[in-house]
């Protein structure tokens, strides 16, 4: 056994647990900027109410002042180590926690930009998310690292003060 | 351009419709910056580069759809939905749709 074969067995593990220890610091930080901006963003909430079930008489639809298109997203991608679980959780089957999360932290992620985007309105009605999984080599069905994308996209309302 | 995912536009009159206007932007992703997104997939995280890719190709579409909807007079797009779908390995769709109207 040489070198070269050293390498090809020890690489991979070395990935596996750098992997394991960056992905856990990588989500835990994440997840403690995403609970700080939500509370900030507290008084601005995202409904996914369409505008005739919040606005029903003349008199309230005139205390909008503006209304526009808003929208936030962001692409994500798995740790080596989730995707190593994943792949092993794959062939027993069952759920899959490791990918919950990120796509968890994904739309969070995505509402809160889309919220950072409109910061003076009042609220963000018809919210829509849109998920999209743009993996590598042959997307969700190769063996290419789970990667992301979600879009957060609504109308944003601002009433008259 | 007013634009709205709701199906009208608050405080205003809709005056005329032009039916259904679209944009689209078709992106791949470009070597140097998949090199990097496939060591960020080691670590796990946002692949910024991607954010702003996408980021910056839906803007594209929208300015598209906003361009087909002001050659026909209109001056808001309403009930705007966005798509996206993977057309070839490293390709995606960006895809805007709505209705043209004009408000008053």
């Amino acid at each position: 056994m040489d070198y070269g074969d050293l390498i090809q067995i020890f690489l991979p593990i070395v990935l596996v647990i750098v992997a394991y220890f960056t992905g856990t610091k990588v989500e835990a930080e994440h997840y403690k900027s995403i609970i700080e901006r939500e509370k900030r963003f507290l008084n601005l909430p995202a409904l996914t109410m369409e505008f005739k079930s919040l606005f029903k008489d003349a008199e309230s639809i005139q205390q909008i002042e503006r209304a526009e298109l808003v929208d936030g997203s962001v692409v994500i991608s798995v740790d080596y180590f989730k995707h190593f679980v994943a792949s092993l959780k794959n062939f027993f089957g069952g759920a899959l926690n490791s990918y919950e999360s990120l796509l968890d932290r994904a739309r969070r992620e995505a509402i809160l930009r889309m919220k950072e985007k409109a910061p003076n309105s009042d609220m963000i009605i018809n919210l829509k998310l849109e998920t999209s999984s743009i993996g590598k080599e042959g997307g969700s069905s190769g063996k290419g690292v789970l990667t992301v994308e979600v879009l957060a996209y609504g109308t944003a309302i601002s009433l008259k003060k | 351009m007013l634009l709205t995912n709701i199906d009208c536009v608050p405080g205003k009159e809709i005056k005329q419709h032009f039916g259904l206007v679209s944009g689209s932007t078709v992106r791949a992703k470009h070597f140097v910056g998949d090199f990097f997104a496939g060591l960020k997939n080691v670590v796990g995280g946002e692949l910024k580069g991607y954010t702003e890719l996408l980021e910056e190709a839906r803007g594209e579409a929208v300015n598209r759809m906003a361009d087909q909807a002001a050659q026909f007079g209109a001056n808001a797009i309403i009930n705007i939905r966005f798509s996206t779908s993977s057309v070839a390995a490293g390709a995606a769709e960006l895809y805007a749709y709505g209705t043209a109207v004009l408000v008053g």
